[in-house]
């Protein structure tokens, strides 16, 4: 199988963008994608986005993203699984060019959340869970990732401050991150201070509410090639895998085994092991999945991700630096955009474009897009050529 | 009353939300000087209703009962305070307990005599071989209008009786009833209000004292019994007093009353009232005790019953909580939290 | 107002009833024609055990849609006593009181309103175990 390449990026800042609706915000990070690919058409559109019908009372964003683009004719549809679209859209377009069918494909993600209440964003993220079972009791999206993090600080013995660093990280990065959301120092006191969302995750733990779109253009080599691209971004693993989806039922709470079957098979796939990855993105929708998630993609033990935070290990400095322009918590998390910005930020970086933030010559990023807790994990590994 | 096979009760049980305000704290909200009715009344959680609470009081009669809850073949379920006042409670707990499809389900309201008008019509469905069990439930989540006397006492509370023939399996067996009724409208509710009115001293002799008297006096004569061949006499209770007050005038000795009075710690349950204190006199009968039970209900009327405790209680008695263990239970509010809890003050 | 919705599944969240899957011994909740554990169509439906201890608990101070009046109040995932496991709401009970480990029963409870005139959902919450002698 040849691997496809991302010739292309695009995206927008994330922030509250008043003045831009969905399509126009996604139209905007889509014309930046085809533009810095050169290409003014692709075989395919894929569109990732959770919450359009509950938030904007619009589906079909296939057709409406490509009439937008002045690409009528083009295949499209919306992708969605939840938090993890993004991640689940590159691997989609993964399959559709490695499968020979398409030579271009245009994945655009775009969420837009600030023209609701919040008590209707939260509802309508919560549809991440079971509605009958789980959301008719009251959980919330963040009652449930607060139900692990308890569970983590118990049985682990760890102190809530190693945690609460990691947003500190995040907000120390984003500061040089251009198109970042939240752009201020804080420090562990300011997080563990913060107000209490649900017990115990505190405000400055948890992804802010934002729009915003990013887009890749994913060619095959031989499409690439005829773009004219000198370097080249090799999608060197993709992999996707579900887990059982409410968090309770599981067997073992604190390992969320979609991240682990889907980041063996995309190590697999890419021949690497975790200690050869440069730039770590990982969905810190919360901080306590931070550290659960350097333990399920192998870059530490069960139950000692969180030294990995205290030592200072992801940041910028350290031997695997993680979220490098903010993350989720800084950068921001337009749900359905999320997984496309993660590729961004890391391209940005495999290229030496990221300014403040760079990071000395990497080559390697793993990007991990979560949806639900742990529902469903799409690990995509990307590779300088 | 007397059906014309003997009926009896195979099981009973009863539920108490855990919430308690002193009468004290409502005084001193509205700066009221003198004796109060009551020490302290139960409030229900923000999540309870007469609904949740019949539940749970009716999952006790079935432990106790020990019989399949698809056996129920009949509830009746008496309230003044339905979370739907078009839609019945009773097919929500048939429900809940798993009495549902097959059963005869329906809502009853003779305000605080409800729960005993429910009894008297499960013990005519039993009696008649209609039904083989049938469950009997008195419920409330009574409302008191702010700075009124009735404030003081208007409590929450179930109680729940599942009724079958009289047999070595029944705790207690019903000698007979009496039911009296008259229109005396001492206190109701017109649709579309949410607080009740009254009309204070006629609620007293008119009221309260002649119907229970009448029905009591008319039963013991039809039985040819007299106070003394009672162990117990268990009343409608809406204040320490009246209770108390009608057992002596009736011939009644405090210790026969006593026994069978909460509502000094629980207040008025309304519907579930009577029956509470019924609960509360077999948690601690022993076999062969005569029970009298008078209700009273506004509007107006009584239901009286000669009850007579049976063997059975003494294994049955302990496979459920009592209304002790739900008295024991308590949290007290202060009236900020009481006027929260109930509703009064929302988003 | 979604009527027909929460009606289908009144008598599984009204009464507890869960699955039991005849081939791996597992019990969940809500019952399906298939295990989520071990794939098999041996399932039968079965009244869940009514006691249980919390396995980890959330205080929610931010509520959504429809439960605004009833902030702050606590999810918890709940292991019953065969080993099946609920999330559901604790009640009864100060948030503060709450620990891993604490020994619950369920009680049948008013979980929201569809509206202010619309139905109402009840379900099974979970409250400390009742003291009494049985």
């Amino acid at each position: 199988m040849e691997k496809p390449v991302i010739i292309g990026i695009g995206y927008t800042r994330i922030g509250e963008h008043w003045e831009k609706s969905l399509r126009e915000l996604a139209v905007e990070a889509a014309l930046m994608a085809l533009d810095n690919a050169g290409v003014n058409r692709v075989d395919a559109i894929y569109v990732s986005n959770m919450m359009s019908g509950a938030l904007q009372e619009q589906e079909h964003l296939g057709s409406l993203i490509a009439t937008y683009l002045g690409l009528k004719g083009t295949p499209a549809c919306k992708i969605e699984a939840a938090c993890a679209s993004g991640g689940m859209a590159i691997h989609q377009a993964f399959l559709a060019v490695a499968s020979g069918y398409y030579d271009t494909v245009l994945v655009v993600g775009v969420e837009k959340m600030t023209d609701r209440l919040t008590s209707e964003v939260t509802f309508a993220l919560a549809m991440a869970e079971d509605r009958e079972y789980v959301v008719s009791t009251g959980a919330t999206f963040v009652g449930l990732n607060a139900l692990l993090y308890r569970l983590y600080l118990t049985k682990f013995n760890v102190d809530q401050k190693s945690i609460a660093k990691f947003p500190v990280i995040a907000h120390e990065n984003a500061l040089n991150a251009p198109h970042a959301q939240l752009k201020r120092k804080i420090s562990v006191e300011d997080v563990l201070s913060s107000p209490i969302i649900a017990d115990p995750i505190h405000l400055f733990e948890c992804a802010p509410i934002g729009d915003g779109a990013a887009a890749l253009v994913i060619a095959s080599p031989k499409a690439a090639k005829e773009s004219q691209k000198d370097t080249y971004i090799e999608l060197a693993g993709s992999a996707a895998a579900t887990d059982i989806m409410s968090l309770h039922e599981r067997l073992d709470l604190l390992t969320l085994f979609a991240s682990v079957k889907a980041s063996q098979k995309a190590y697999k796939m890419a021949k690497v092991k975790p200690s050869d990855i440069d730039i770590l993105e990982v969905h810190d929708a919360f901080s306590i999945l931070a550290p659960i998630a350097l333990e399920d993609l192998g870059f530490a033990k069960k139950g000692e991700g969180w030294k990995m935070i205290e030592n200072m290990d992801v940041s910028l400095s350290g031997n695997l630096p993680t979220n490098t322009m903010g993350g989720l918590k800084a950068r921001g998390h337009p749900v359905g955009a999320t997984g496309i910005y993660q590729a961004v930020d890391a391209i940005l970086q495999l290229k030496g474009e990221a300014g403040k933030n760079q990071v000395d010559n990497p080559t390697l990023a793993l990007l991990q897009s979560t949806g639900g807790v742990g529902g469903t994990v799409v690990v995509n590994i990307l590779k300088k050529r | 009353m007397k059906p014309l096979r003997e009926v009896g009760i195979a099981g009973y049980g009863v539920y108490i939300p855990m919430y308690r305000i002193k009468a004290k704290e409502i005084a001193r909200v509205w700066k009221r000087a003198g004796k109060l009715p009551i020490e302290e009344k139960s409030v229900v959680g923000l999540d309870e209703d007469s609904a949740t609470m019949a539940v749970e009081a009716a999952l006790n009669a079935l432990k106790r009962a020990r019989i399949d809850p698809s056996s129920i073949g009949a509830i009746r379920l008496g309230t003044e305070s339905k979370p739907y006042a078009v839609k019945p409670t009773a097919t929500i707990v048939a429900e809940a307990i798993g009495a549902s499809p097959k059963v005869a389900a329906a809502d009853l309201e003779f305000a605080c005599k409800a729960g005993t008008e429910a009894m008297e019509s499960c013990i005519a469905l039993v009696a008649s071989s209609m039904v083989r069990y049938a469950l009997a439930i008195g419920v409330d989540t009574a409302q008191g209008r702010p700075r009124d006397e009735l404030e003081y006492t208007a409590g929450c509370g179930a109680a729940a009786y599942i009724f079958s023939l009289k047999s070595s399996e029944t705790l207690a067996y019903i000698e007979a009833s009496l039911s009296y009724a008259t229109d005396t409208p001492d206190f109701w509710r017109r649709p579309g209000e949410i607080y009740p009115q009254h009309a204070q001293r006629f609620t007293g002799a008119p009221a309260y004292f002649h119907h229970i008297i009448s029905a009591a006096k008319m039963l013991m004569d039809e039985l040819g019994l007299k106070p003394s061949d009672f162990k117990y006499a268990v009343f409608h209770q809406p204040n320490l007093k009246f209770p108390i007050s009608v057992g002596l005038k009736l011939g009644f000795k405090k210790e026969q009353i006593l026994p069978g009075i909460v509502a000094n710690i629980i207040g008025n349950t309304y519907a579930a009232s009577s029956l509470m204190g019924l609960a509360s006199v077999l948690d601690k009968a022993t076999s062969g005790d005569r029970i009298l039970l008078v209700s009273y209900g506004s509007g107006a009327g009584s239901d009286a019953f000669s009850i007579v405790v049976q063997d059975a209680i003494e294994e049955k008695r302990n496979l459920a909580p009592l209304v002790s263990d739900y008295i024991n239970r308590r949290k007290y509010i202060n009236y900020s939290t009481y006027l929260y809890f109930r509703g009064k003050i929302n988003m | 107002m979604s009527v027909p919705r929460y009606w289908r599944e009144r008598k599984i969240k009204y009464r507890l009833i869960g699955g039991k899957c005849k081939t791996c011994g597992r019990s969940f909740y809500p019952p399906r024609k298939v295990c989520p554990y071990c794939s098999s169509r041996e399932v039968e439906k079965i009244l869940l055990p009514r006691k249980g201890k919390v396995l980890s608990y959330a205080i929610i101070h931010v509520p959504p849609k429809g439960f605004e009046n009833y902030s702050p109040y606590v999810v918890a995932i709940v292991e019953l006593e065969n080993g099946a496991r609920v999330l559901a709401q604790l009640t009864d009970i100060d948030e503060n009181e709450v620990k891993i480990g604490l020994e619950v029963e369920a009680v049948f409870r008013k979980y929201s309103e569809q509206s202010p005139e619309g139905i109402i959902e009840y379900g099974i919450k979970f409250r400390p175990v009742l003291k009494h002698a049985a």
